[in-house]
């Protein structure tokens, strides 16, 4: 038999095959537009309103630097990076699905597939979407001018980063959850989160205690780095936030792979 | 371990926690054939199918399939294996062409190349006029041969087929076992689990007979039949209440008797001259039917239950 040639093939990473995931969810969506049409009318919603409404009420915000920002620039960025947040807490629900009621995966796993590239795969996908919603969204600040810096074309990929992160680590959770109570559990992780992460107002603005607590926010980590590149202000700080965003990826992948494996290969 | 064996097993165990589903047993399964794991609900067929399929871990035991061990290989042995699961796992997101296309892109197939296939495959399924339709708006029986179709798009060298007839009325169960013959004619190994003896009959070049986890006969289906029941079968049905009185006086008719719940089973190589002795007697029963032996009588023999309840 031409079994020895397999046998010395290192099992490796293997992209090919968790592109596929993406592959049968581009078939799965094809027709589905709506996504991609909201992806592009949620910026203009959330910016419109903090442009019209609260940058009206609140006026110009001065930063650390002395530098001084209209709110709607100020607030812009972190709502980019709540958006890349928010987007891989919808994406699980439709994996807490997949998992639990669908036997798709079951009958993927009978191929080459192995739990980890069904990770990988629906992971990628949520954030191929979300790369398409952070180019709108990007876009769409430019258009009203609230990219101040060039450095803000770097908003792209670093929101993509947030997405993978909080993909990866809400993948892993998902595993976890055994009914759609349980759902709320990730709300009560993320909602605090959104509103305590320098999100509306400067770190500064808080409590010291809930400074402290704050900065060790995954959220407050891209906030952060998004308002930082798309206001030009550039510190070495931001690597730790990106190194922060790595980790919570990496950490997500390895956890969520193996979960998969644990709840579907028995 | 000889060449031409696909799948070698030696004290193949799987436990879940404490429940020992399938028990220490050996087994082979060579190129070309059909082999069966016979069997009732919760004998362990389907979990020794996945460990086969490299889809579940062996917790004791050699296993290997296609000359690999699962545990390291199982990408490269699912990769020349079609799998036919129990319970049908189509996606559900998807129409019935899409299911075959993106399953042969699981596979890393190119379009091109499952383009060509799907057509054929759809033929053999009979679904062509299905393609674009939603998997949920199929039949049972078309479901099934779907599922068939589906584990045949990357032209495995093995097929596992886990009970792909149960659920199915008779007509759609003979088109299916006419499928799997013309594949057996291309060459392509079959593994099959069955709780239904005459679909093991039909099928199966060789099979091993399974209980609570163990293999308790293994050989051809007339050799089994040969080796473990006379040639033919009375059954006999009395009245309701009336068994009870009487089975005592048909115990000499016959080489071993069976009193089921509704029916006496006389095992001889001569039924007409026992079913003859019984009226005979003036026992009156309801029915009379003489019958062939069966895997089923091997399996009542063996286990002392009956295979479908
Ligand atoms: N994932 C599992 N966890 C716990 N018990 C299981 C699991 N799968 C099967 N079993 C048990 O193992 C036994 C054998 O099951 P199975 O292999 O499906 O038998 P068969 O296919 O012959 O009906 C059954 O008693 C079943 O309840
Ligand atoms: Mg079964």
């Amino acid at each position: 038999m031409t079994t020895l040639p397999l046998r010395v093939v290192p099992r490796r990473f293997n992209f090919g095959r968790s592109g596929r995931i993406v592959e049968r969810n581009l078939l799965v969506y094809r027709h589905l537009w709506g996504v991609l049409i909201s992806g592009f009318f949620e910026p203009v919603f959330y910016l419109f309103s903090i442009t019209v409404g609260f940058g009206a009420l609140v006026g110009d915000i001065t930063m650390p630097n002395g530098q001084v920002v209209s709110y709607a620039a100020f607030a812009a960025p972190a709502l980019l990076a709540a958006s890349a947040m928010n987007g891989p807490v919808f994406e699980s629900f439709g994996i807490f699905f997949k998992l639990k009621y669908m036997r798709t995966y079951e009958g993927i796993l009978a191929t080459p597939l192995t739990p980890r590239d069904i990770a990988i795969g629906e992971i990628t996908w949520s954030q191929m979407r979300g790369a398409l919603y952070a180019t709108a969204f990007v876009v769409v600040m430019w258009a009203m001018g609230l990219i101040l810096s060039p450095w803000g074309l770097l908003a792209i990929p670093a929101a993509m980063l947030t997405g993978f992160a909080f993909g990866a680590v809400g993948m892993a959770a998902t595993t976890y959850m055994r009914s759609w109570q349980d759902f709320d559990l990730i709300f009560v992780v993320t909602l605090p989160m959104f509103l305590f992460s320098a999100t509306f107002y400067p770190l500064e603005i808080y409590p010291d205690w809930l400074q402290i607590v704050a900065r060790f926010s995954p959220l407050y980590q891209s906030v952060d780095l998004l308002r930082g590149l798309v206001l030009g202000v550039i510190d070495w700080s931001m690597l730790g936030h990106i190194a922060f965003l790595v980790a919570m990826l990496i950490s997500g992948l390895i956890m969520a792979g193996r979960r998969v494996e644990k709840l579907l290969v028995t | 371990m000889p060449s031409d064996s696909l799948v070698v097993a030696k004290g193949l165990t799987k436990r879940f926690g404490d429940f020992v589903a399938v028990d220490n047993i050996d087994f082979e399964v060579r190129s070309g054939e059909a082999f069966g794991f016979l069997g009732p609900n919760g004998a362990g067929k389907s979990s020794t199918m996945r460990i086969i399929g490299a889809t579940s871990p062996a917790s004791d035991g050699f296993i290997e399939v296609l000359g690999l061990d699962p545990e390291f290989h199982g990408s490269e042995i699912r990769q020349r294996l079609g799998v036919v699961p129990q319970e049908d796992n189509l996606d559900p997101e998807l129409p019935v062409d899409a299911n075959l296309i993106i399953y042969g892109r699981y596979f890393g197939l190119s379009r091109s190349l499952i383009k060509e296939r799907i057509e054929e495959l759809l033929a053999f399924a009979q679904l062509s006029d299905r393609a674009k339709d939603k998997v949920d708006s199929l039949s049972g029986g078309m479901k099934r041969r779907l599922t068939i179709a589906r584990s045949l798009i990357n032209q495995p060298d093995l097929l596992l087929l886990d009970e792909p007839t149960t659920g199915l009325d008779p007509q759609a169960r003979h088109l299916l076992w006419d499928r799997l013959y013309r594949l057996k004619q291309d060459g392509v190994t079959l593994i099959i689990t069955t709780h239904y003896m005459d679909e093991a009959e039909q099928l199966c070049d060789r099979l091993v007979v399974m209980d609570g986890g163990k293999i308790v006969a293994e050989g051809s289906p007339a050799a089994l039949i040969q080796k473990h029941s006379p040639r033919e079968v009375v059954e006999v049905r009395f009245p309701v209440g009336v068994q009870e009185g009487v089975v005592n006086r048909l115990e000499d008719l016959g080489s071993r008797i069976e009193a089921l719940p509704d029916r006496v089973l006389l095992y001889t190589d001569d039924g007409d001259r026992a079913a003859e002795e019984i009226h005979k007697r003036g026992l009156f029963p309801e029915t009379i039917l003489t019958r062939r032996s069966t895997l089923e009588d091997v399996f009542l023999k063996l286990t002392g239950r009956t295979l479908v309840d």
